[in-house]
């Protein structure tokens, strides 16, 4: 049997990355349990849910958490435990590792039960792909979001058994825990944004981002950077597209004078369609894109931008809407 | 409030990791074991030089205050990790503590348990740490875990993911980015903290603090290397998919075909 945390929201709704960590869960041809602290979702593809109860438990505490997967891992000997390889996913398993003393592999994106237990993992951010093998007595794991991609979803089938399991906990472990949160405000998140224009070492300056920008807003997406326009305070931390920034997968990138390097290419890999606009042809974020422009982003991107304002007034459409948010996100 | 016999002494230990400086595509070694180094250079990962700057900037504060404080960086690593200690200490940091292991790539297991020993060690030797700083996970290896080892085996709390930290008389407040928001935890001290890239900008070394660094004296200790519980079979880049690039033209003159594309995608 496999144990799964659910990661919920406060309503109860799962956290990203639940169905690829359900459906490799499935694959492993072992029954899977669901472990859920909090409200339990409907329609879980689990032969039974393990509800977590502690007042400590109210609120985010990882320490808390983590010790009571422990706990329930005691009292349940699954043959596993699983959580999906978000920042919480592993912060978690990494303290019920700790508390349980056994290993953890943290985002898998493969997993074969045995003696020891076989699996692939992602490293260098997804670049790298690692086989290893996991011996110890319950197997930790966390599974990275896009694991199954194309994979079916496991459906439901039927209403699992809910038991409910109550941890002791030592009020001590409260000391970590989440004491307010803070809503993010609303727009087009670089996350979340269909399409990104992101700019690099070639853009030159802070001021060099105003034409990314109107380029941004004309097509109702989001601007990004690199490290390097981050390292140079052209743009602040938020906005870096990533390896340690944010890791998209928008309709359309657009990397105007970014070379391509590891760290920033893990961050865009998995957009759809990318443009490149870089005066090497060899660069490679242009050997790597779908399709390139070979030139100057300062004489390009002011050209685009005119024709697309111009084709803006000649259908006499406003351009796509959700845009002017986007800085404030 | 830190070492056992001077209460306004003020002790950050930062734990970072020699990390190969990979380009743009990654070559491996012959027995696929391994990044190959060969024409690599090294470097500390992302987010632990944004902990070593962190643990600068909080003893400068702390100094500033009239206390005294001094930050110890720490890394477990092969010999050659020493130029990794010298360029934090370029930085601002005090100390260098290098944990000597025979290889590159140590499993979180014996990683931290080094570390923890290292801790217990400075302790007897009067060394209390308020504050053991790392980076929430390494660039390559990815196994996010080391830290939070070493905070359950000396029972420090600990929160990694952190973006904003702020330190007053009550403990440290930390700041973590979630997909909702932000998240704000109050944490006692003595603590441990997983940072990110993104908290701060690190300062690049003056030539004053290369000085400095190059003739300082690092304490070297033995580190623990028995393996962990996973065990890499073998590395391998995934395939990509993608195809050939169209390279739609040349400087202005590719906008027109560049809006038939836009168009075509349907992003306009």
């Amino acid at each position: 049997m496999l144990l799964v945390l659910i990661d919920t929201d406060e309503d109860g709704v799962p956290g990203p990355g639940t169905d690829d960590l359900l459906a490799v869960a499935h694959g492993t041809g072992l029954p899977v349990h669901a472990v859920v602290i909090g409200t339990v979702p409907d329609g879980l593809p689990a032969e039974c849910v393990h509800r977590i109860r502690h007042d400590l438990l109210s609120g985010y505490a990882p320490e808390a958490y983590g010790e009571s997967l422990a706990q329930l891992v005691t009292r349940a000997g699954p043959a596993g435990l699983l959580a999906a390889a978000t920042e919480r996913g592993d912060e978690v398993l990494a303290q019920a590792a700790a508390r349980a003393g056994v290993p953890l592999a943290t985002r898998c994106v493969a997993l074969r039960p045995g003696d020891p237990w076989s699996l692939t993992r992602l490293r260098s951010g997804g670049v790298l792909l690692e086989d290893a093998e996991l011996s110890a007595p319950v197997a930790f794991a966390t599974v990275a979001p896009g694991a199954a991609a194309g994979a079916e979803t496991p459906a439901a089938t039927g209403t699992p058994e809910i038991v409910d399991f109550t941890p002791e906990l030592d009020p001590a472990l409260a000391r970590t825990r989440v004491v307010e949160r803070v809503p993010r405000a609303e727009g087009v998140s670089l996350a979340t944004a269909p399409v990104v224009v992101s700019g690099g070492r070639g853009v030159g300056s802070a001021e060099g981002y105003a034409v990314l920008e109107e380029l941004a807003d004309l097509l109702g997406g989001a601007v990004g950077c690199s490290r390097v326009a981050t390292n140079n305070g052209w743009r602040p931390h938020r906005d870096q597209v990533g390896l340690t920034g944010t890791r998209i997968a928008p309709d359309l990138y657009i990397a105007c004078g970014i070379s391509g390097a590891t760290q920033h290419w893990v961050g865009c890999m998995n957009a759809r369609t990318i443009l490149a606009i870089n005066t090497d042809p060899e660069a490679p974020m242009v050997t790597r894109s779908t399709y390139a422009v070979v030139g100057d982003l300062h004489e390009v991107l002011p050209a685009l931008v005119d024709a697309l304002r111009a084709r803006v007034r000649g259908s006499g459409h406003a351009p796509p809407a959700g845009v002017s948010a986007r800085s404030e996100t | 409030m830190s070492t056992a016999d001077d209460p306004a002494r003020r002790d950050v230990l930062v734990c970072v990791k020699r990390t190969p400086a990979v380009g743009a595509r990654i070559t491996l070694t012959e027995d696929r074991m391994a990044i190959d180094t060969r024409h690599l250079g090294f470097t500390v990962g992302p987010h632990e030089e944004c902990a070593v700057e962190a643990a600068v900037r909080i003893a400068e504060e702390h100094r500033a205050g009239g206390g005294t404080a001094r930050v110890t960086v720490l890394t477990v690593g092969p010999p050659d990790a020493a130029e990794q200690l010298r360029y934090t200490l370029a930085m601002g940091a005090d100390d260098g503590v290098l944990v000597e292991v025979p290889t590159e790539e140590l499993a979180p297991e014996p990683t931290a348990a080094s570390i923890t020993a290292a801790v217990r060690a400075a302790a007897d030797g009067g060394t209390r740490y308020d504050l053991l700083l790392f980076g929430t996970d390494s660039a390559v290896a990815g196994n996010a875990q080391a830290g939070i080892r070493v905070a359950r085996a000396l029972g420090l709390p600990m929160v990694t993911g952190i973006k904003g930290m702020e330190i007053d008389g009550e403990g440290v407040v930390l700041h973590r980015e979630t997909p909702g928001g932000n998240e704000v935890y109050r944490v006692p001290l003595p603590a441990a903290v997983g940072v990110k890239e993104g908290i701060n900008l690190p300062r690049y070394p003056t030539i004053k603090g290369r000085m400095r660094a190059r003739k300082a004296e690092l304490r070297t200790v033995p580190g623990r290397t028995e393996p962990g519980g996973l065990r890499t079979v073998g590395l391998r880049c995934p395939r990509e998919d993608r195809p050939e690039t169209v390279v739609l033209g040349t400087g202005a003159a590719a906008v027109p075909a560049v809006v038939e594309k836009l168009t075509e995608l349907g992003v306009l």
